[in-house]
């Protein structure tokens, strides 16, 4: 039988699953068995359940998600190094109708743009920011991030880092929970179904937040790199599993959502 | 609207907000914090965005969000927050979005001091940060020059959608003086359609410096400096008095010009024949008109004034060849020049003529009118 003597009836069918309208149909750059995919198509499809596209102006940062502007179908500008969170105050500042959300990894966030994101969530920024925690510097190649686990080998701490040279990896979500201006502080992890269900849930909170003007809202993703940690795809996600977890404990912060509710 | 005696910090944000600027994001730091403080009280109180950031460098990044999505946006600083602006220059440069800027000078290099100076010439004209690209640099010499510099410095950044800063200097900034401003303006009420306002019906906008490929950033390269071109083409600006007969002009801007103004008059009530050359324009330079200046018949020498170690000067040399010349007379450090010292060193122009004119007499020799 040809395939044009197929009967077809799209009316019997529901479709269960589909590119969300807030992601572009095209293919990313990022490496194989990276979650930043993962994490992308759980915001856009926050974005579309909350009906947000329309309304959402996405600020990228600099480091693997720069690129970000190019995959998410909403407004979008890519911000200085670090800087992601003053420029959603300046855009959300001039333009509150608009839902702002910041997507950074842990270099640019928790390093560079320490300063930037402490005070915006200080100042309970009505904005949203998508953080991914992959324990590394992705884009420059592996270098110690301010979130490497101690004794983790990158490129610039090739023999382990060490508590005497570098510290403890700093925990962002613990860290701006206590600022009375933070809605909503949360981490999750991306590295299986089960966990990925539950970071979908946060991000819509995060939104939910933003949307009931509750204040600053930020969703902890902790995320695998196979390339620049030298693992297989599922190696790594076993790797998140075992030593990131405990060193970054999954959990609510802070969540004032469910108090104004 | 009467003249008013104002304060030029104050008359810059006045004339600011009266030119319908819809944000304003700062950061304290002397001698411009006034500008910072009186954005505090009225942009509230018009609905408008005011935000003291945590630093120069969240400030710049907030006005680059802004300018994103097309308001009339503006900070204000002074040179070592200038400094650590600078990243946000770049990248506003580069995605071509509109802001003004207030520089109001001090000393340098360093943390300095917190006196009046021009130190910043360079680095707002040459190198207001990396990359390809020039600010449309405004000087006023006078508050009320500063009012209207900064209601034209809002026009020219939407027109060209670029940088464009105003800058003034310690004095300028602390000092009060009778001017009149400008009648207030209504806030735009649409957003022009680059701009970053949700997509609503309409594909999404986006706003990016980079561009990853080399041809591609040398096509957005090209595209910058035509618009540099077409900034230099129109929008030169500066003034002249009596350079037409003038042996000797000096070219100042700012407080500098304001003190060799004076020196400049007294010196013509005496017969001497001095002219006094003002860019208002730092960057795009007028550098044109000072050649043309420089072939006039009458025309010796310049005298290049500055409250710096001489950094107007380099632009004026380039505009006027090797061969003229052009001399140089600066206070750093916050020191303003006095008067008397700027007569005296035109005088020592004059008489270093007198000199080779009689040396030539003697010689019995025709010389080279510009030797």
């Amino acid at each position: 039988m040809a395939i044009a003597d197929i009967e077809f009836d799209a009316k019997l069918e529901k479709i269960v699953y589909q590119r969300p309208a807030s992601l572009d149909d095209v293919h990313t750059h990022y490496c194989p068995g990276c979650t930043h995919g993962t994490a992308h198509r759980l915001v856009a499809e926050v974005l579309d359940e909350l009906e947000l596209r329309e309304r959402t102006i996405l600020v990228a940062s600099v480091g693997c998600s720069v690129f970000a502007y190019n995959y998410f179908n909403v407004d979008a500008c890519e911000a200085p190094h670090g800087r992601a969170p003053a420029m959603a105050t300046g855009i959300k500042r001039v333009n509150p109708d608009n839902i702002v959300f910041t997507y950074q990894g842990d270099g640019d966030l928790a390093s560079i743009g320490m300063g930037e994101i402490v005070h915006a969530a200080s100042r309970g920024e009505q904005i949203t920011v998508i953080f991914i925690n992959n324990a590394i510097y992705g884009m420059t190649g592996g270098q110690m991030a301010p979130t490497t686990l101690i004794g983790q080998k990158t490129t610039s701490s090739p023999l382990g880092r060490t508590l005497e040279m570098a510290g403890e990896p700093i925990r962002i979500a613990e860290l701006l929970a206590p600022l009375p201006g933070v809605a909503y502080s949360v981490r999750r992890s991306l590295h299986d179904a089960r966990h990925v269900l539950q970071a979908k849930k946060a991000i819509t909170a995060a939104f939910q937040a933003q949307l009931q003007g509750l204040g600053f809202s930020i969703v902890e993703l902790l995320s695998s790199c196979p390339t620049n940690w030298g693992m297989t795809p599922v190696e790594a996600l076993g790797w998140l599993n075992d030593n990131m977890i405990p060193a970054f404990p999954l959990g609510v912060f802070r969540d004032v959502t469910k108090r104004e509710a | 609207m009467p003249k008013q005696l104002l304060k030029g910090n104050v008359a810059i944000a006045e004339a600011a907000v009266r030119a319908g600027c819809q944000a304003y994001f700062g950061y304290p730091i002397t001698p411009q914090t006034e500008l910072l403080e009186h954005m505090a009280l009225r942009m509230p109180e018009l609905g408008r965005a005011f935000l003291q950031a945590e630093s120069e460098v969240a400030a710049v990044n907030m006005v680059y969000g802004a300018a994103t999505t097309g308001v009339r946006v503006m900070t204000s600083s002074s040179s070592p927050g200038i400094s650590l602006m600078q990243e946000g220059f770049s990248y506003m440069a580069g995605s071509e979005v509109p802001a003004v800027v207030v520089d109001v000078m001090r000393g340098g290099p360093g943390l300095s001091n917190i006196l009046p100076s021009q130190g910043d010439y360079f680095q707002v004209t040459k190198s207001a940060g990396h990359g390809d690209f020039h600010p449309i640099v405004l000087a006023p010499s006078t508050v009320q020059e500063a009012i209207d510099l900064t209601v034209l410095a809002f026009d020219l950044a939407e027109k060209y959608r670029t940088l464009v800063f105003v800058v003034a200097d310690g004095t300028i900034g602390q000092m009060m003086e009778p001017a009149e401003l400008p009648p207030m303006q209504p806030v735009p009420e649409s957003r022009p359609d680059w701009a970053l306002t949700g997509a609503r019906g309409r594909p999404r906008n986006i706003n990016t410096s980079i561009y990853l490929g080399a041809r591609e950033m040398e096509e957005a390269n090209i595209r910058l400096q035509e618009k540099l071109r077409r900034i230099t083409a129109n929008e030169i600006r500066y003034a002249e008095q009596e350079v037409d007969d003038a042996e000797v002009i000096v070219v100042a801007f700012g407080t500098a010009a304001r003190v060799a103004q004076t020196a400049v008059q007294r010196l013509r009530k005496e017969g001497l024949p001095v002219g006094l050359f003002r860019p208002i324009t730092l960057w795009p330079f007028p550098e044109e008109r000072l050649a043309q200046l420089s072939e006039q018949e009458a025309t010796k020498r310049f005298i290049v004034v500055e409250m710096n170690a001489g950094q107007m000067l380099l632009d004026v040399r380039a505009s006027v060849g090797r061969k003229f010349p052009v001399h140089f007379h600066g206070r750093m450090g916050g020191v303003v020049p006095l008067p008397n010292e700027v007569e005296q060193e035109i005088r020592a122009l004059f008489a270093l003529d007198d000199n080779h004119k009689m040396q030539m007499t003697m010689e019995g020799s025709n010389g080279n009118r510009r030797h």
